[in-house]
């Protein structure tokens, strides 16, 4: 059966998703046959986006979204590599408002950041974004002001290329990956800040120490307790507020893409969430990975990988059974999934497999060596909270333009290389999992210079407080801006001193990951920063003009997780 | 117990990584050994080609401060980016958290207690409103005080705070400077002291700890105690000298939701020294067990 569009609207209606219907676009309507040149999507040379305020439905509740034409996720936006995109954006909210175009290299002024790349865009107003497009891949967009990407104003953007695609598919769905609270983000935000712990319904318990389920032991539990640190603290908002959603759809909604046996299948993935990073797989089908944040990857195969907020993937799927397979979206502190489902016909759907155990963070998190840990426990417990090597908090360990303050609960002193680990709460389990040094650039790196100096940024954070920041300040604190010279070439090494991953994004350029594949460093515009671990990229900062660089956990940025990348002098002819 | 705890913990703690080794040989997970060194920095010695760490070239201090002051209005600009600076650190909030919130029973005495307190502010600087005090539902409110304290992080896990205190009692009313520390001490001990000088120059301090033990997610004892000072005797308020008063208590609350939570409890109070012969004299008990019921909240 190969249902054209009416006949899936109408099995829309039929499933009694009519209601649901207006408020999503046809691609991320359930039953989608793939985006197809016959559906809805918006491209061409003019597009208008009108930013409101629109109800929004999950799980049977109604709630209130901000979104962009009146949808939640926003339009696909279909561009073409070598276009100019304009693209017409409206304001009818009451506040402003803004749209960053995340991951598309364009002139500053048009990044879309209020108050580093223009002035927002005022109730009422509308502003035209307009800028060559000279890339492609999948990326998508959101809005930069306040706390709005939070209630739903993101969606996904496809650059379709001019030569030929390496990558050979028969039918494509986006995956568009978010958390939706009816709690307004700010409400989230003070909560956090009265109560770190707050959303956190999977502490260590002593039920779970009695009956062997926390799977730590009380020698453990008394280290970390002395440490003020929690082993459970994974993530900070959970499911216990939080619904995930594909494609706008709840896991009972059940999103479902439509494939014929025998297709390769692209899934274009994107973790559009405020808060949340996923591990995501396809039970019983195994993806190749070919794309990482808009940039093609030699094809690695693989099971299941960690997708942290803002990163997108391209994976593609053959399956050859006529039977459904369940998409899995799992929250990495467990605390809740996405799910959807890839079927050969509407109404057919998979086992949905139960939520894995709680990961516990390690002294390795906390970017401390295990191997010498494990001595250290043996011998001396007392050592581990005050002395020597293992002071979690030696100011010595800090640089010297670092400020070691109230906002710094932790500086890791032994942060390591982790690129080649598998991500948090993935490390046993019993199936491939992609890790970063699998990421391997199909086209060979264009820039072959050796960078011509070093940079290191520490990650920062008070978790008690709810503070965080860069090198420790929060970017309310008048920061200076992160300079770099026209073309420079700099090796930049983000040290991660708090137990938290950390997404950090970089506008308006790609950064190679230093993996150990000179010459083919996998481009990427957002990089998860593993606990107590350090990531280096190496940067050639081309693209002049102001650019927002941030943790993208939305939370922490609009804690102080942010700073403004300085590129100077200006192009003459830009002004 | 604690000797097969203590020789489990090394073997689980080498366990651990050796599993994950394990399991790495049959992915595409390289071996942690083969950890590339390329982002190696200078001063960790481990690569000689790798340039130095230094400042960026003078070149990019040139041109405007704000690039996008050559597109838009700068008024409209400096706005916009003052709107940015306090959107990224600067988070102005607040909190009530009713500590305890309960009904007391005490050798057929039926009285009510409180505790609560309030805080405005962002991460450093908050303004601090605490309350405290306790009665009978028959009689007068025993003590009932209320301080309005500046709050100041200075550590990572401590506020010092300081403002004033009133205090109402059937005896007579204070009004005391207060300085004290509030924060978290290690092992998640919740801890506030704080010294109190008086209007009639009286120098007392009384510090409080309290602990969260999790039975289950939702089920959780907390264990309380208090100790109260005085440097002098205080005899209008039956206060003698040194230790005055010891209160240690349990509390088992249900948390129905984060923010509310029902508990059961008892605490035993006494008084020391000096205050104990004062009460003693009194005709009073200096010793008092209490039955609590309440609720915890957070807002």
């Amino acid at each position: 059966m190969n249902p054209d569009r009416r006949t899936l609207l109408k099995l829309a209606g039929g499933a009694g998703l009519a209601s649901l219907t207006p408020l999503l676009p046809a691609w991320a309507q359930s039953g989608s046959a793939g985006i197809a040149p016959t559906l809805p999507t918006l491209s061409g040379a003019d597009i208008a986006l009108t930013v409101g305020h629109t109800p929004f439905s999950v799980g049977g509740r109604n709630g209130h979204a901000v979104t962009v034409n009146g949808t939640l996720p926003a339009p696909l936006l279909r561009l073409r590599e070598g276009q100019t995109a304009r693209l017409s954006v409206a304001n009818t909210l009451d506040e402003d408002t803004s749209i960053h175009w995340h991951g598309i290299l364009l002139p500053f002024q048009m990044d879309g950041v209020p108050g580093v790349s223009f002035p927002g865009i005022r109730p009422r107003e509308t502003f035209v974004y307009e800028f060559p497009v000279r890339q492609a891949g999948t990326y998508w967009y959101h809005s930069h002001s306040g706390l709005q990407e939070a209630m739903g104003h993101f969606g996904p953007i496809i650059i379709d290329p001019t030569a030929p695609d390496p990558v050979a598919y028969d039918r494509e769905h986006v995956l568009i990956l978010s958390d939706w609270s009816f709690l307004h983000p700010h409400e989230i935000l003070r909560r956090l800040k009265a109560s770190p712990g707050y959303f956190n319904r999977q502490r260590t318990t002593v039920a779970g120490l009695l009956s062997g389920d926390d799977r730590m032991s009380a020698e453990e539990r008394r280290m970390w307790a002395g440490m003020r640190m929690d082993p459970r603290d994974i993530l900070d908002v959970s499911a216990s507020t939080y619904t995930y959603l594909i494609n706008g759809h709840g896991p009972s909604e059940n999103w479902t893409g439509l494939f014929r046996p025998g297709e390769r299948v692209r899934l274009r993935i994107i973790n559009a969430a405020a808060m949340t990073i996923f591990n995501f797989r396809i039970p019983g089908l195994p993806m190749t990975v070919v794309q990482a944040d808009g940039e093609n990857v030699r094809p690695v195969e693989t099971d299941e990988f960690q997708i942290s907020v803002a990163e997108t993937y391209d994976v593609i799927v053959q399956p050859t059974e006529d039977r459904a397979f369940t998409i899995v979206a799992e929250a990495m502190d467990r605390s809740g999934m996405g799910r959807a489902t890839l079927a050969p016909r509407l109404g057919m759907t998979a086992d949905v497999p139960p939520l894995r155990e709680v990961p516990n963070l390690t002294m390795r998190d906390m970017g401390m060596d295990m191997g010498s840990m494990a001595g250290m426990t043996g011998m001396d417990h007392g050592g581990m909270d005050h002395g020597g090597g293992m002071n979690m908090r030696d100011p010595a360990l800090a640089p010297p333009n670092m400020a070691v303050g109230v906002g710094v609960q932790s500086i890791s002193p032994m942060a390591e290389n982790r690129l080649s680990e598998r991500p948090t709460g993935l490390e046993n389990v019993d199936h491939r999992v992609l890790v970063y040094t699998d990421l391997v650039a199909l086209n060979p790196n264009r820039d072959t210079r050796p960078p011509s100096r070093t940079m290191q940024i520490h990650l920062t954070g008070n978790m008690e407080r709810f503070m965080w920041g860069f090198d420790g300040r929060r970017f309310s604190e008048l920061v200076e801006p992160i300079r770099f010279a026209p073309n420079e070439r700099v090796r930049v090494t983000l040290v991660n001193d708090t137990m938290m991953s950390h997404p950090i994004h970089l506008h308006g350029h790609f950064f190679e990951l230093v993996n150990g594949h000179p010459g083919n460093q996998p481009l990427k515009h957002t990089v998860n920063v593993a606990p107590g671990g350090r990531v280096s990229f190496d940067l050639t900062a081309d693209n002049p003009g102001d650019w927002a660089f941030h943790c993208h956990l939305l939370m922490h940025m609009h804690a102080g997780m942010f700073n403004v990348v300085t590129i100077r002098p200006l192009d003459e002819a830009a002004s | 117990m604690k000797v097969f705890v203590t020789a489990l913990t090394p073997i689980l703690l080498t366990i651990a990584p050796a599993a994950a080794q394990d399991h790495s040989a049959h992915t595409q997970t390289s071996p942690t050994q083969t950890t590339p060194a390329e982002d190696a920095v200078p001063h960790a010695g481990h690569d000689m080609q790798m340039p130095s760490e230094s400042s960026s070239p003078a070149a990019a201090g040139d041109g405007p401060a704000s690039a996008a002051d050559l597109y838009f209005d700068p008024i409209v600009m400096a706005r916009a980016r003052e709107q940015l600076r306090i959107e990224n650190g600067e988070v102005i909030t607040h909190a009530v958290i009713v500590d305890r919130l309960e009904a007391t029973s005490s050798d057929g005495v039926e009285g009510y207690a409180w505790d609560v307190q309030a805080w405005y502010g962002g991460d450093i600087n908050r303004l601090w409103w605490k309350s405290e005090g306790e009665g009978a539902f028959d009689g007068d409110v025993e003590h009932a005080e209320l301080q309005f304290l500046y709050s100041r992080a200075v550590t990572p896990y401590f506020n010092l705070q300081g403002g004033v205190r009133q205090t109402s009692r059937p005896a007579g009313d204070r009004t005391d400077l207060v300085l004290g520390i509030q924060g978290l001490a290690p092992y998640w001990f919740e801890v506030d002291g704080d010294v109190f000088v008086s209007n009639e120059g009286e120098l007392t301090a009384r510090a409080q700890a309290e602990y969260d033990l999790r039975l289950t997610q939702r089920l959780i004892l907390q264990p309380r105690g208090e100790v109260s000072l005085s440097a002098q005797d205080i005899p209008e308020f039956a206060i003698g000298s040194g230790v005055t008063n010891v209160l240690v208590g349990a509390r088992l609350r249900y948390e129905i939701t984060r923010s509310f939570a029902p508990y059961v409890g008892v605490e035993w109070s006494g008084a020391v020294g000096d205050t104990r012969n004062f009460i003693q004299s009194n005709g009073d008990d200096p010793n008092t067990t209490r039955v609590v019921l309440g609720v915890r909240a957070l807002f």
